[in-house]
């Protein structure tokens, strides 16, 4: 509950970022460099003199982007690979085998080289952060298949004669409905972080969309001077993250998931 | 037991081949041409299809997925683009920092969060229980970097009692190895230790309803024994599972952690190769820190057919 109103929150100052008292997050005004909080702004000033408690709450609308589409795509891919894997033999092993190789690549990793691979735009560090999570996802569903099309109801469904693509969606998806939204929550909640990862050692969101993640990667080299450029983005970060984790597990309790 | 161990290390082999097989082909499926890529922005079309040339690019993909096989069963991982020295010695470079990096941070987690999670777990519902939880969940939802530089600025900056960064091997003394690495092997334990923690309190809690450990309470054991002697024991094996698959986490955590602390690791080379757009070197890394992480997670299950003799393959 206390996750949900978090996150709500942080989705309205991220959403009516421009109704928040906020200036242009990318307007430089190099008299004011590397201003401390003050009653003007809130956060402080960076290195160009740009209004840091502007540019967290746009920030914001990046990190939630990201982090949401990632959760989505990851669970359609992930469900679609899941329920054919499960279901059709043939493909199962090679399926899993490629799974399995991509399980033990750690994640950060796996989406760092992905990036060496690509240009720095939004939507491939979603591609990035997708390619890593599928195979949990993947597991999951193909794991809950297996079980489930050995049950009565589907032999059942057989017998009347229904198709593989409607017993596949009409009687095994919706039983995988519940643990499939808890873990895009986490999911979702790992993507806001690895994007931050992937931003701050440059190979994330281009530098000129002012990503939480980009916030802190340029202000780490005034650390001992205006650390306030790292901390408040960051600490939005955390409590955004921990919103998504907290709601995650509302969710579990709620639906009763394992 | 012996042969159990041996199918278990076969079947670790054709797992790597597959990674290796991934590796290839995040490089070679991808959309995009990787000599233009690993050219950059300013390069002719002559320097493009040289470096098609030099890596083998124009041969058909099956014979480049063999050959590349072949070589990484040799140990041999290619010629960095940037350097021209080889993979697996740039590698060999790098690999004292991070390991150490990680070894201490994976000795004060364990160390820290076992007791911290069988704590909560015994005190189930209490104030120390929910404040372990609560502390364990922000581990989770913190960026590791900016937890490392949080706590160089207290440390370091404002309380000025340890180095803001940089590494100092083994070699330069002891006390000077340490004094380096202790802030960045707290930052990195931290998510490490949410993990562990919620994973003993869980199972350690599911154990505690037993009929065996009401017997121990009621037989009069002091309750430190029954926690560390039965309980414990008896979660361990999702615990140590835990700290098996959890090392991902950690390498990932060790990348950043690295790159905060200038700390001139595996996770640098990494960054620097992407920077320069040092294609070997990224695969090679991934290959090598993938292989670690399989190896890991052998060692364990081999460790429980050797703790649990119920356990078969």
């Amino acid at each position: 509950m206390t996750g949900l109103v978090t996150l709500a929150l942080i989705a309205i100052t991220g959403l009516g970022a421009n109704l928040w008292w906020t200036a242009d997050p990318q307007a430089l005004r190099p008299v004011a460099r590397l201003r401390p909080p003050s009653a003007e702004q809130w956060f402080g000033t960076d290195q160009y003199g740009r209004d840091v408690y502007s540019r967290t709450l746009y920030g914001g609308r990046i990190s939630l982007q990201v982090g949401a589409m990632v959760g989505v795509v990851s669970l359609l891919l992930g469900v679609t690979i899941g329920l054919c894997s499960g279901y059709y033999r043939r493909i199962d092993a090679v399926v899993m085998r490629v799974m399995d190789g991509l399980m033990a690549i750690p994640a950060i990793l796996l989406a760092l080289a992905l990036m060496a691979l690509m240009r720095a735009s939004v939507k491939n560090v979603i591609i990035a952060l997708v390619i890593p999570e599928i195979p949990r996802v993947v597991r999951l569903v193909r794991a809950s298949v297996l079980s489930l099309r050995e049950q009565t109801m589907v032999e059942g469904a057989r017998a009347i004669g229904a198709q593989t693509p409607r017993i596949l969606l009409r009687y095994i998806l919706p039983a995988l409905v519940a643990p499939l939204i808890v873990q895009g929550t986490y999911i979702c909640a790992s993507a806001i972080l690895f994007e931050a990862y992937l931003s701050f050692l440059g190979a994330g969101t281009p530098p000129i969309i002012p990503s939480w993640g980009n916030i802190m990667a340029e202000g780490r080299a005034y650390v001992q001077r205006a650390f306030w450029i790292i901390l408040f983005p960051g600490a939005f970060l955390a409590l955004t993250v921990l919103a998504v984790n907290l709601v995650g597990d509302g969710l579990r309790d709620l639906l009763k998931v394992r | 037991m012996l042969p159990l161990i041996a199918r278990r290390i076969l079947a670790t082999i054709p797992v790597m081949g597959v990674v290796a097989l991934t590796v290839f082909g995040l490089l070679h499926l991808t959309p995009g041409d990787p000599a233009v890529i690993i050219a950059g922005d300013y390069a002719t079309t002559q320097d493009i299809d040289k470096i098609r040339t030099r890596l083998g690019l124009d041969r058909p993909l099956l014979t480049q997925a063999g050959i590349w096989l072949a070589s990484v069963a040799r140990g041999d991982l290619g010629v960095s683009i940037y350097s021209g020295l080889p993979v697996t010695r740039l590698i060999g470079q790098r690999v004292g920092p991070t390991a150490a990096l990680t070894a201490l941070a994976m000795l004060i987690s364990v160390t820290l969060a076992v007791p911290l999670g069988v704590l909560a777990a015994w005190r189930q519902g209490s104030w120390l229980d929910r404040a372990i939880m609560i502390v364990s969940v922000s581990g989770f939802s913190m960026p590791v970097f900016w937890l490392g530089f949080l706590l160089v600025w207290v440390f370091a900056i404002q309380a000025g009692v340890l180095p803001v960064q940089g590494y100092q091997p083994l070699e330069a003394g002891p006390w000077q190895f340490l004094r380096h690495l202790v802030l960045p092997a707290v930052t990195l334990s931290l998510v490490y230790m949410a993990l562990i923690a919620r994973m003993t309190r869980a199972s350690v809690l599911g154990v505690l309803r037993e009929d065996y450990i009401r017997t121990a309470f009621a037989k009069g054991l002091a309750p430190h024994r029954v926690l560390l002697g039965h309980a414990l024991k008896a979660a361990s094996l999702p615990v140590v599972t835990i700290i098996g698959v959890g090392f991902a986490l950690l390498i990932g955590g060790a990348v950043v952690t690295e790159s905060v602390f200038a700390i001139p690791g595996l996770g640098r080379l990494t960054v620097d190769a992407i920077v320069r757009r040092d294609y070997p070197v990224v695969q090679g890394v991934v290959l090598v820190v993938s292989g670690v992480y399989v190896l890991l997670n052998l060692v364990i299950d081999v460790a429980y057919v050797v703790l649990d003799p119920r356990i078969r393959y």
